[in-house]
């Protein structure tokens, strides 16, 4: 798992790549507590994450939960087929209340 | 946990499972209406499948769940056990027993080819069978009723859905039990209608631990499937996670499920569990027991009513959530039970602790040698209690090591049922000595020896019914598989009472494939046991000629290869016996410790007879010969010194070990007798693979290996040696 940190005008984005498993769990809190601390708006970029189970999730329900205490702005972007799946079984999409963008080509 | 292990526990455990199923059908195949068994067998299949799921082995799930479907028609009176669907489970056994394998070699990788094509023939079968009994109307009795009815009252599903609501325990992730796992093999069971994810529990971001799992989930669930399969899918994390499913219609079948939801925890109170349950208030039990105390003081005899009784009674409770939360207590200190009993330990583990131990010996008799050389009596003492020590647990690990004959005598029975069937015979598997225990790894590689055997009793030893009621026999058949332990070693019989060996045609046989000559002077069992000889018989010569012997040498090799030992008795019209002597253990044996020249050689203690020292006028005429006189009895004997070509002086005195196997004596001529000596068998490298008369080898307590000798090929040569001497006398006599 990597985790590329850049900023865009006055919006942080978070790119995240390869998984968010409990595999890499750790170093994802890490990541996400880093950037959190940062910015006041947070883009995190799942495009290019490729496995996401568990714990992955409960880290975004995390992150957006501290985010919402601090007044901070968080959105979670460009959901990856493989993201997309683990939120629509547990049914959160609602919960992070971000536009999904479904592609032709995934559809 | 990782999933890997986790697999080979689920192939390990379905395997066990199989083993049942395969007792439980045979024996149905006596008892059908047996219920206990039925369950037995409905849990088995249910267990397989369930965990199936949790791995993604789809096509296990697939198979299974109509073996399930089956049994649970059986379960509930609709379906009756006859040999028809006997036959049809037994091979649906087999089948599941192949996808076993299937995933132990590929694990999720969906089979091809003629697997799932059989897979399908069975289950052809199975369904035909389903619909044929259920439009016959078969009548079921009230019993069978009364529980179905019971058991539907979570079953029906019209419309309304399952609450399923599970809190997983913090472990689950850790433990490679994912909720998205759990969640997508629900969604095989049925629909998954809605699904809302909790986390009330998930600590702030700063305290969070990324590898615990804080999720929860209530969710709607539509299925046909029964609350057991639904609960099943939890079956791996039920230990530290909050499960609750309630049924559909929730009335008095949401007590009942309750019921079997309980949190297995230690000795449970009849009331704890109606009241956890929700079933019973805390109030309305505290009062039920009060009430149980004064009826108790106002009796005579003091006894009070059981607690069920006066729930049910004072209408607090419905008699069949009592019933359902007795049973559940009666389950739960069963499972208590068994899981005290058995724990599951690696191989390699135990056989790294009897390394071990084997060290240990050699290094404690090392200590008593320089104890005894030291003469400090306090140390002597000291070092003796050390070793008296280390052979009991030499002896136990030994012990861990050893497993009961019987699961691999069981096993026969479905040769039996399967061959007897295919020849048209009656025949009947006896088991004796079931109890009996051996070396793990016997175990394991005696099966197809045995195997061997015992189809070729059916085959070849029973006659075929005419023939026996002919011949004044019972028309049934019977074959017989014994154990018993004799002196350190354990004996395996396989006998049948068929027609018995022709010893006149095998002697016949064996001169004309050269094997013996006619000259040679054998008795009946020498014979008998020519059948064992490599080169005796091609497949088609033999079942033409005796009926026995096919790969005979086969069994016989396989045998020798775990240094036992195979013979064969027979009567003719009575039937024969063969019986297998094997070593107890192959790791430490009780020697006897002797010295030749300047060397060591162990002989093994079971094995020994006696030992005697020649007097000088015996020593002399034993030097022209290679027998002595023994009380009479002519025994044979080979000098050591000579046969391993040892130097150095010889002592003044010789000694003779006398010898003792399968029935054969000899005398090894040694010059020291060093006593008892507890020997850590080393085997030797390949280098000396074909070293003729040793076994093994040692290291005694001062550093010196010493070697094991093989008694049984010793024997073999002392023979041979008395035959060279007096065999040109014998064919002497034969041309006069």
């Amino acid at each position: 798992m990597e985790a590329l940190f850049e900023l865009h005008g006055n919006v942080h984005t978070l790119r995240v790549k390869g998984d968010m498993t409990i595999y890499t769990a750790e170093a994802l809190k890490t990541h996400l507590l880093n950037a959190l601390c940062v910015s006041n708006t947070l883009e995190i970029d799942l495009s290019a994450v490729e496995e996401m189970d568990s714990a992955g999730m409960q880290l975004l329900v995390v992150v957006k939960r501290e985010a919402q205490r601090l007044g901070k702005k968080l959105s979670l972007v460009q959901h990856s087929p493989a993201t997309m799946r683990v939120l629509d079984l547990f049914n959160m999409s609602a919960y992070f209340g971000d536009p999904v963008i479904i592609t032709a080509r995934q559809a | 946990m990782n999933l890997d292990q986790a697999l080979a526990t689920y192939i390990a455990e379905s395997r066990d499972l199989l083993g049942e199923m395969e007792d439980r059908l045979l024996h149905l195949e006596q008892d059908p209406l047996d219920g206990d068994a039925i369950n037995a067998l409905f849990r088995a299949v249910h267990t397989i499948k369930g965990s199936a799921g949790l791995f993604g082995l789809d096509y296990v799930v697939v198979f299974t769940h109509v073996v399930e479907h089956a049994l649970d028609k059986v379960r509930e009176g609709e379906l009756t056990f006859d040999a028809e669907l006997i036959a049809v489970m037994l091979s649906c056994r087999d089948h599941i027993d192949a996808l076993i394998e299937h995933v132990s070699a590929c694990g999720t990788v969906v089979p091809e080819g003629e697997l799932p094509a059989r897979g399908e023939a069975l289950l052809d079968q199975l369904r035909q069978r389903l619909l044929t009994q259920a439009s016959a109307g078969l009548p079921v009795d009230a019993e069978s009723h009364r529980t179905a009815e019971v058991e539907s009252c979570g079953r029906e599903v019209s419309g309304d859905n399952w609450h399923i609501s599970v809190r997983f325990g913090q472990d689950s992730l850790r433990n490679g039990m994912d909720p998205i796992s759990f969640i997508r093999y629900l969604g095989t069971l049925g629909e998954v209608v809605s699904i809302v994810t909790l986390f009330e529990n998930l600590p702030s971001f700063k305290d969070i631990d990324p590898e615990a799992c804080y999720l929860g989930f209530e969710m709607s669930f539509k299925s046909a499937a029964d609350k057991e399969t639904i609960a099943g899918t939890f079956d791996f994390v039920r230990q530290d996670s909050l499960v609750r499913i309630l049924p559909p219609h929730s009335k008095l079948s949401d007590y009942l499920s309750l019921i079997q939801m309980q949190d297995p925890a230690s000795d449970p109170k009849l009331g704890d569990i109606l009241v956890n349950c929700g079933t019973l208030t805390r109030q309305e039990l505290h009062d039920a027991l009060a009430f149980q105390q004064r009826t108790a003081a106002d009796t005579e005899d003091h006894v009070a009513p059981p607690l069920g009784e006066i729930l049910v009674g004072h209408r607090l409770v419905a008699e069949e959530a009592v019933n359902a939360a007795l049973q559940k207590q009666q389950q739960i200190r069963e499972n208590k039970a068994r899981e005290n009993l058995y724990i599951r330990v690696l191989a390699d583990k135990l056989d790294h602790l009897i390394n071990l131990v084997g060290e240990l010996v050699i290094a404690g008799a090392s200590a008593n040698l320089l104890a005894r050389r030291q003469g400090d009596k306090g140390l002597q003492e000291a070092t003796s209690r050390v070793t008296h020590l280390v052979e009991d647990i030499r002896d136990q690990a030994l012990q861990l090591r050893m497993v009961e004959i019987g699961d691999t005598f069981n096993r026969f029975r479905r040769v039996v049922r399967d061959v007897s069937l295919e020849l048209g015979k009656e025949i009947e598997l006896q088991i004796d000595g079931a109890e009996t225990e051996l070396d793990k790894t016997v175990v394991e590689q005696i099966g197809d020896p045995l195997l061997h055997l015992v189809r070729n009793a059916i085959d070849h030893g029973i006659e075929p019914a005419t023939v026996r009621i002919a011949a004044g026999k019972p028309a049934k058949g019977t074959v017989s598989l014994n154990a018993y332990h004799d002196s350190g070693s354990i004996i395996i019989e396989v006998a049948d009472d068929g027609g018995g060996l022709n010893r006149d045609k095998i002697l016949k046989r064996a001169i004309e494939r050269g094997i013996v000559t006619p000259e040679q002077n054998l008795d009946d069992r020498d014979i008998y046991n020519l059948i064992f000889e490599p080169g005796f018989s091609t497949v088609d010569q033999v079942t033409n000629l005796s009926g026995r012997g096919v790969g005979m040498d086969v069994v016989k090799r396989n045998i020798t290869a775990l240094s036992g030992s195979v013979e064969l008795d027979s009567q003719l019209g009575a039937g024969s016996v063969v019986s297998i002597r094997l070593p107890l253990t192959l790791a430490i044996i009780d020697g006897f410790l002797v010295g030749v020249g300047g060397s060591f050689y162990v002989v093994p203690l079971d094995m020994v007879v006696e030992c005697l020292e020649l007097s000088a006028e015996e020593r002399k005429s034993a030097l022209e010969r290679n027998y002595i006189n023994l009380r009479g009895e002519v025994l044979p004997f080979l000098r050591l010194r000579d046969l391993f070509r040892e130097n150095g002086k010889a002592g003044r005195r010789e000694n003779i070990v006398v010898v003792q196997f399968s029935g054969r004596k000899a005398g090894f001529m040694v010059d020291e007798l060093l006593g008892e000596f507890q020997t850590v068998i080393k085997p030797l490298g390949k280098l000396f693979v074909n070293l003729q008369g040793i076994s093994g080898s040692t290291i005694l307590g001062g550093g010196e290996v010493a070697l094991i000798l093989d008694v049984p090929a010793l024997l073999q040569m002392a023979a041979n040696k008395e035959m060279q001497v007096t065999a040109p006398f014998a064919r002497a006599v034969a041309t006069l």
